[in-house]
C-alpha cells in the first residue's frame, strides 16, 4: 500500500528541489461594478473584490498545511479596468488605488488587470486609461497593467506600440528611486490569454465566468534533479520522455490544489497553467535545465532547439495530467528571475537577440529584461513591435516586460528582491528606429488570419 | 480521508512509540507502516486514518512537527492525495 520511493520522491521535490504552486489567481468578473461616478466605481471594485476574495489566502494557506505543499503567491485578476472604467468621470488611478487597498484586506501577493485591449484601437476611454498606467504603477504597490497591442486576427496596432514605449519609459521614471521597478509591473501583449494566473499580465478576460479559480504551476527545480538523472549521452527521445513524465507529476499537483481549492471556496474551476516558472533561488532555473541537455552556457547555439524541446515537452506531459489547460503554458525565460539566465548574460552567453530567438519557442516573451536607462522609447517600442511580430505570425501569446532602469549602463546590476530577483543590464542595439515607429497606423493581420 | 506520516532523520529509540501516542491521544488509527534506512537515514512512513480525529489537522500537524524538533528529526504529515495524484494515474 505505501510505496516508500514515491513518497520520499515527491517529499524531496518539496524540500530540495523548489517545487511549489506558483499561485493560486481568483479571476472576478467587474462588469457589474461600472457607475458614471468614479468614486462610487472604485468602491464598489474594492467592495465585490474583498467579498469574493475574503477567504482566498485562508484556504490557500490550509491547503498548504494539509498537503504540506507551498503555495507562493495567492493573487486576483479582474476585468481589464480601461473597460469597467470606460463611463466614469474621473480618474483612472482611482479605480487602481481601490485595487491596491483590496490587496491589504484581503491579503493577497497581487492584483492584476488593470488592463486594456487596444490590439486593433483605441477608444476615447482607452486613451485616457493607458495615459494613466505609469502614474498608477508607481502610485500603487501591489497593482500590476497589461496592454494587448496586437493579435493574430487583427494585426499589430502600431500607435499602441508608440504609445506603450513612452508609457514605460515614463514608469521608470516615476520609479527612479527603485530602478524602475514599475515596469516590472508592466507587460505589453501580441495574443494575450484571458485566463492567465500569472503577473504581471494577469486579466479576467471578457468570456470569463464571474468567478474563477486558476492555478499556475512551477518546477524547474524538479525538471532540473529529473535530468541531472538521466545519462549525459541519453538521446534527445530520452530527454524528452524524462521531461513529460516530470510535468505530468508536476501539473497533477496544480491539478488537485485547483480542485481542491475551488470546491473549497465555492468557484468554479478555470484552469490549470502548466508553466515551468523559475524563481531567483539557485536550481530554480530555466537556463540550468537547457544547461542540462549539453549546452555549456545557456545562450550558446542550440539553445532555441533545446528550449523548443522543453516548451513542447512540458505541454505533453502536463495536457494529461490536468482537465483544464489554459493560461500561458510552457516554460517562461525571465532573465532578472532566473539565476541561471543572470550568470548566461554576465558570462557574454546570452544576448537580447539570442533571447528574441527563444521567444519564437517558449511561453510568452522578453521577460523582465533590465537595459540601459537612456534607452529610447522608440528603441523600446520597437522591441515590442519585433516581439508582436513573432507572436501574429506564429498565433501565440509574446510579451515584452523590460525596464530602462534609470540612470544604469550596460553591465550595472540592478537588484529588485523577492520574486523579481534582480540582474545585469543588457545591451541594446544602437541604430534607431524612429522613423519606422512615427509611422503609426496598424501592420496587417497575416494571411492565415483568414481561418473562416 | 487519510493522511501519510513521514519521519526522516537519525535512528533512536523511541520513534515509532512517540508518534504512536500523539496519534493514539488524537483518536487516529495506523493503518500500515513501513521503515527503512536509505544512505543511513532512518525513514519511517506510516498510512493514518483521519476520519475522526480529536485534533485538527493544523494541530495535529504542529504536534508532530514540535515533537519531531524534540527528538532531531523531520516529521511531517500530509493528506494521501497529494502522492496519489502524483504517482497514479
Amino acid at each position: 500500500m505505501i510505496n516508500t520511493y514515491e513518497i520520499l520522491e515527491t517529499i524531496k521535490m518539496i524540500s530540495s528541489e523548489s517545487l511549489d504552486i506558483r499561485t493560486i489567481t481568483m479571476g472576478i468578473s467587474l462588469r457589474d461594478c461600472a457607475h458614471s461616478d468614479m468614486d462610487e466605481l472604485a468602491k464598489r471594485v474594492y467592495d465585490k473584490i474583498t467579498r469574493k476574495a475574503e477567504k482566498l489566502v485562508k484556504t490557500g494557506e490550509n491547503i498548504e498545511k494539509e498537503y504540506g505543499i507551498p503555495i507562493t503567491n495567492k493573487r486576483i485578476s479582474v476585468t481589464p479596468i480601461s473597460i469597467i472604467g470606460e463611463g466614469a468621470n474621473g480618474d483612472y488611478i482611482q479605480i487602481a488605488k481601490a485595487m491596491d487597498r483590496a490587496t491589504e484586506t484581503t491579503g493577497v501577493d497581487f492584483i492584476g488587470g488593470y488592463s486594456a485591449l487596444i490590439h486593433k484601437g483605441y477608444t476615447d476611454g482607452d486613451r485616457r486609461f493607458v495615459d494613466s498606467i505609469a502614474e498608477a504603477l508607481s502610485e500603487t504597490k501591489r497593482v500590476c497593467a497589461s496592454v494587448n497591442i496586437a493579435t493574430t486576427k487583427s494585426g499589430i496596432n502600431m500607435d499602441a506600440v508608440a504609445q506603450m514605449g513612452r508609457v514605460i519609459k515614463k514608469a521608470a521614471e516615476l520609479s527612479a528611486k527603485e530602478s524602475g521597478i514599475a515596469c516590472a509591473k508592466l507587460v505589453v501583449f501580441c495574443n494575450a490569454p484571458e485566463d492567465n494566473p500569472f503577473m504581471a499580465g494577469a486579466f479576467h478576460g471578457i468570456g470569463e465566468p464571474e468567478c474563477v479559480i486558476n492555478v499556475g504551476v512551477s518546477g524547474p527545480g524538479v525538471m532540473h534533479n529529473a535530468l541531472k538523472k538521466i545519462s549525459p549521452n541519453a538521446d534527445f527521445t530520452e530527454v524528452a520522455e524524462t521531461i513529460k513524465k516530470t510535468a505530468f507529476k508536476i501539473t497533477r499537483v496544480g491539478q488537485l490544489v485547483a480542485t481542491e481549492a475551488s470546491r473549497r471556496l465555492g468557484v468554479t474551476f478555470g484552469i490549470v497553467d502548466l508553466s515551468l516558472a523559475p524563481t531567483p533561488a539557485i536550481g530554480d532555473s530555466i537556463a540550468n535545465i537547457l544547461e542540462d541537455m549539453g549546452l555549456e552556457k545557456c545562450g550558446a547555439p542550440g539553445t532555441t532547439a533545446a528550449l523548443a524541446l522543453l516548451n513542447d515537452a512540458v505541454k505533453k506531459g502536463g495536457t494529461m495530467a490536468s482537465s483544464q489547460v489554459g493560461g500561458l503554458s510552457g516554460a517562461f525565460i525571465p532573465v532578472s528571475e532566473d539565476a541561471g539566465m543572470v550568470e548566461a548574460v554576465k558570462a557574454g552567453a546570452l544576448s537580447l537577440e539570442k533571447l528574441e530567438a527563444m521567444t519564437c519557442v517558449c511561453s510568452v516573451g522578453l521577460d523582465m529584461i533590465i537595459v540601459p536607462g537612456d534607452t529610447p522609447d522608440y528603441t523600446i517600442s520597437a522591441i515590442i513591435a519585433d516581439e508582436a511580430a513573432i507572436g501574429m505570425i506564429n498565433s501565440k501569446t509574446t510579451a515584452v516586460r523590460i525596464i530602462p532602469a534609470p540612470g544604469k549602463k550596460v553591465g550595472d546590476i540592478v537588484e529588485f528582491g523577492g520574486l523579481l530577483g534582480g540582474g545585469p543590464v543588457m545591451a541594446v542595439n544602437k541604430f534607431s528606429s524612429k522613423a519606422f515607429i512615427s509611422r503609426g497606423g496598424r501592420i496587417p493581420a497575416p494571411i492565415h488570419s483568414l481561418r473562416n | 480521508m487519510r493522511g501519510i506520516i513521514t519521519v526522516i532523520g537519525k535512528d533512536r529509540v523511541g520513534i515509532i512509540a512517540a508518534v504512536s501516542n500523539i496519534l493514539m491521544e488524537a483518536n487516529i488509527n495506523i493503518l500500515d507502516i513501513t521503515q527503512t534506512t536509505l544512505q543511513d537515514i532512518f525513514t519511517m512512513i506510516m498510512l493514518v486514518d483521519l476520519t475522526s480525529p480529536t485534533l485538527t489537522f493544523d494541530q495535529l500537524s504542529k504536534k508532530l512537527n514540535d515533537k519531531g524538533e524534540e527528538m532531531g528529526l523531520s516529521i511531517r504529515i500530509q493528506r494521501e492525495d497529494i502522492f496519489n495524484a502524483m504517482h497514479k494515474i
